[in-house]
């Protein structure tokens, strides 16, 4: 589904991502972990296609397509959605005007009629189960005063919406309590299915008690220095990241 | 006497002869006190002459381009009911007055509250048939001494409104002001002049709208004198959405009695080049001005909105927010004075003014001033001017949202913020469709 070859990406002078390779099949949940600083978020934020980024090496396929050509909302309609770490309040747009108007753009990309108003209501009732978000929330403006974890949840449920092919989870576990924490987790796990595939990116161990990832990845110095199964992420959190600082600076 | 840092100006020497041939039309009347009043008026005019940018109330608007033209002074139009198609606002109900070219159209209008509730004459009609009204209450609130602009209009001065609300009463229907310029044929330039009483505990809702009719060059120079006596409630909008070749330059001028509330939304939408002084004196305790606006420049439009609020009692509250979207070229001035006078103890005044410069070429100038002489009050303000959100931006594309659309969608809710506050129904949705237009642009 996702194939990331070579992939090199600066912020002005500063290069971050130093040549990821990665390949993520449907149906797979990958965590990508590592110190604060390692390139994590720029990995999320290049995916979905944040301009500050300038990719200087490298190819991302998604489905075939060259993914790095294309508009962050091209890259929506194609089947990305990437949860913010940090939501972005935005005054006077309901997330129910904002969210209709997100999933009939992606409709009208596809070729799909958009849903009217019945049928926007309907699949919002049926999917604001899943995060337990309440519709009061939703007529607010879009983040606008929100809990950290109503953000959070907001982000899960607008994936619900949209039923994304790849997702991608930027630190999702950031600022949540351990309640908020499970309720997001379980829903991202309802939308676990084998046609999608997961990304959650994490600085800790806890997310991945609660969204069991098939493969961890450990991100350095803007490298994938270490991959494993499950159990590696349990490793890190007994062990901290000074033991792979040690390998990569050794290799 | 002419001073000698003042230009010949041949559009002033126009209006100065214009008075002057009216006059001599005038029998006995020249010697009543309206007539001394307008005299004194025109002289003030004449001394002051067009502000120039060396005027600190003017250093960001020039009005040198508008005083090079020449217009027709006399208000003919050959306006018909078919050539306003284009200008209805769609299910507008209630007390609706067509001024063309400043001049009263009663076969256009339709007058709906009944006459005890609401009394609506022409100002032309009011000067002639109600002199004392008119003497009493004309030019008492707007001061011509600093600004030519209020000057000319009280000078010359010959149409526009007289609004009375007696007592008690509450007109439930709105009272629309439509002024329309027909610049089909000629550059018009007229003086529009209202006065609307709010009597005790009564309560009003006043719209004006202005628009042109084709493209030759227009100048509207009006004054609207509003006041709210004690325990009355007023609700003012002021609505422009005029050519690239029109000028505006007006003054309302507020007046408030004690417990009085008056709540007003001017929003700008086109026009060549606007200037609007909204002036309150809250001169009474227990009073509550709310202002907001919204103004759009773009392409090489000018907007400037002067506030000023005057809290000269006791224990009075205002509170102020406009807000700006300006793209291309397009310019903005807002210039936020609050007085609070020793006596206004206990007074509430809160000010803020955002802005969103959409292009490089666009810029805006904001000056808040405060001027605070009594030691127990809340007073707050702020200005901010910056770029669109980006992140905002990225955030809405990140959810499939084009580009073009998240920015018209963005845009549209920060404007939404003023459109809100106009509680006339069919106007606010007509200007959330001109400001959706005009944001897809």
């Amino acid at each position: 589904m996702l194939s990331i070859s070579n992939l090199q990406a600066s912020i002005g002078d500063k290069q971050i991502l130093k040549g990821i390779n990665l390949q993520i099949n449907a149906g797979e949940v990958h965590a990508i972990m590592g110190p604060n600083g390692s390139g994590k978020s720029t990995l999320a934020s290049v995916l979905a296609g944040r301009e500050d980024y300038e990719i200087t090496e490298g190819t991302v396929l998604f489905e075939g397509e060259d993914l790095l050509d294309m508009a962050p909302e091209d890259r929506a309609a194609a089947g990305i959605f990437l949860a913010f770490q940090y939501p972005v309040e935005i005054p006077g747009v309901s997330t129910t005007n904002f969210l209709k108007t997100a999933l009939n753009e992606i409709r009208k990309h596809r070729g799909q009629d958009p849903l009217d108003a019945v049928q926007f209501l309907k699949l919002m009732k049926e999917k604001m189960k899943l995060v337990n978000i309440d519709q009061s929330l939703l007529s607010r403006s879009l983040n606008e005063g929100f809990s950290g974890g109503e953000k959070k949840r907001n982000e899960v449920f607008q994936m619900a919406m949209l039923e994304p092919k790849l997702a991608i989870l930027d630190e999702t576990d950031s600022g949540l309590d351990i309640d908020a924490l499970r309720i997001v987790a379980e829903g991202v796990n309802k939308l676990r299915s084998p046609e999608r595939a997961t990304i959650v990116v994490t600085h800790y161990q806890r997310l991945l008690d609660y969204i069991i990832p098939d493969f961890v990845h450990v991100l350095y110095k803007g490298r994938i220095v270490k991959s494993g199964p499950k159990e590696l992420a349990l490793e890190l959190e007994e062990k901290g990241y000074d033991w792979i600082r040690a390998e990569a600076e050794a290799a | 006497m002419t001073p000698s840092n003042q230009q010949y100006n041949q559009f002033k020497d126009q209006l100065l002869a214009a008075f002057r041939a009216n006059e001599e039309r005038l029998n006995g009347e020249s010697k009543a006190p309206l007539h001394q009043l307008r005299r004194s008026a025109l002289q003030q005019f004449e001394r002051l002459g067009f502000p120039t940018i060396k005027h600190e109330e003017w250093k960001y608007s020039n009005v040198n381009s508008l005083i090079r033209q020449a217009f027709d002074i006399d208000g003919a139009s050959s306006i018909s009911e078919a050539d306003m198609d284009d200008l209805q606002i769609p299910n507008l109900e209630g007390n609706i007055l067509y001024f063309v070219n400043g001049q009263y159209k009663p076969e256009l209008s339709r007058l709906v509250s009944p006459a005890d509730h609401v009394q609506i004459t022409s100002f032309a009609d009011a000067l002639k048939a109600e002199p004392e009204l008119i003497d009493k209450h004309f030019a008492r609130y707007a001061d011509y001494q600093d600004n030519a602009f209020t000057a000319l209009n009280t000078a010359l001065a010959n149409d526009g409104v007289v609004v009375r609300v007696p007592n008690g009463k509450t007109v439930e229907q709105p009272i629309i002001l439509r002024f329309i310029t027909d610049a089909r044929e000629k550059n018009i330039a007229s003086q529009p002049r209202n006065l609307i009483i709010v009597g005790r505990n009564a309560e009003v809702t006043v719209a004006e709208s202005y628009r042109t009719l084709g493209d030759r060059s227009s100048f509207s120079n009006a004054v609207t004198e509003i006041v709210v006596e004690q325990d009355a409630r007023a609700q003012y909008y002021k609505v422009q959405n005029e050519s690239d070749a029109a000028y505006h330059i007006g003054t309302t001028q507020v007046y408030q009695a004690d417990n009085s509330h008056f709540y007003s939304a001017t929003v700008t939408l086109n026009g060549n080049f606007v200037r609007n002084n909204l002036n309150i004196v809250l001169n009474g305790q227990h009073c509550e001005a709310f202002m907001y606006g919204l103004y759009m420049p773009n392409g090489r439009q000018h907007v400037d909105n002067h506030t000023l609020v005057d809290h000269a009692m006791p224990n009075s509250y205002s509170n102020e927010l406009y807000k700006g979207i300006l793209d291309d070229s397009g310019t903005g001035v807002f210039n936020g004075k609050i007085f609070v006078r020793p006596d206004a103890q206990k007074t509430n005044a809160y000010q803020s003014c955002k802005n969103v410069v959409l292009s490089p070429n666009a810029s805006m100038n904001t000056k808040p001033q405060l001027e605070i002489f009594a030691d127990d009050v809340k007073c707050s303000h702020g200005t901010t001017t910056g770029k669109l959100d980006e992140e905002a931006l990225f955030y809405m594309r990140s959810r499939g949202i084009p580009k073009d659309e998240a920015k018209t969608l963005l845009m549209y809710a920060f404007a939404e913020d003023v459109l809100s506050q106009i509680k006339i129904g069919p106007i606010r949705e007509y200007l959330e469709g001109v400001v959706q237009q005009k944001l897809a642009m």
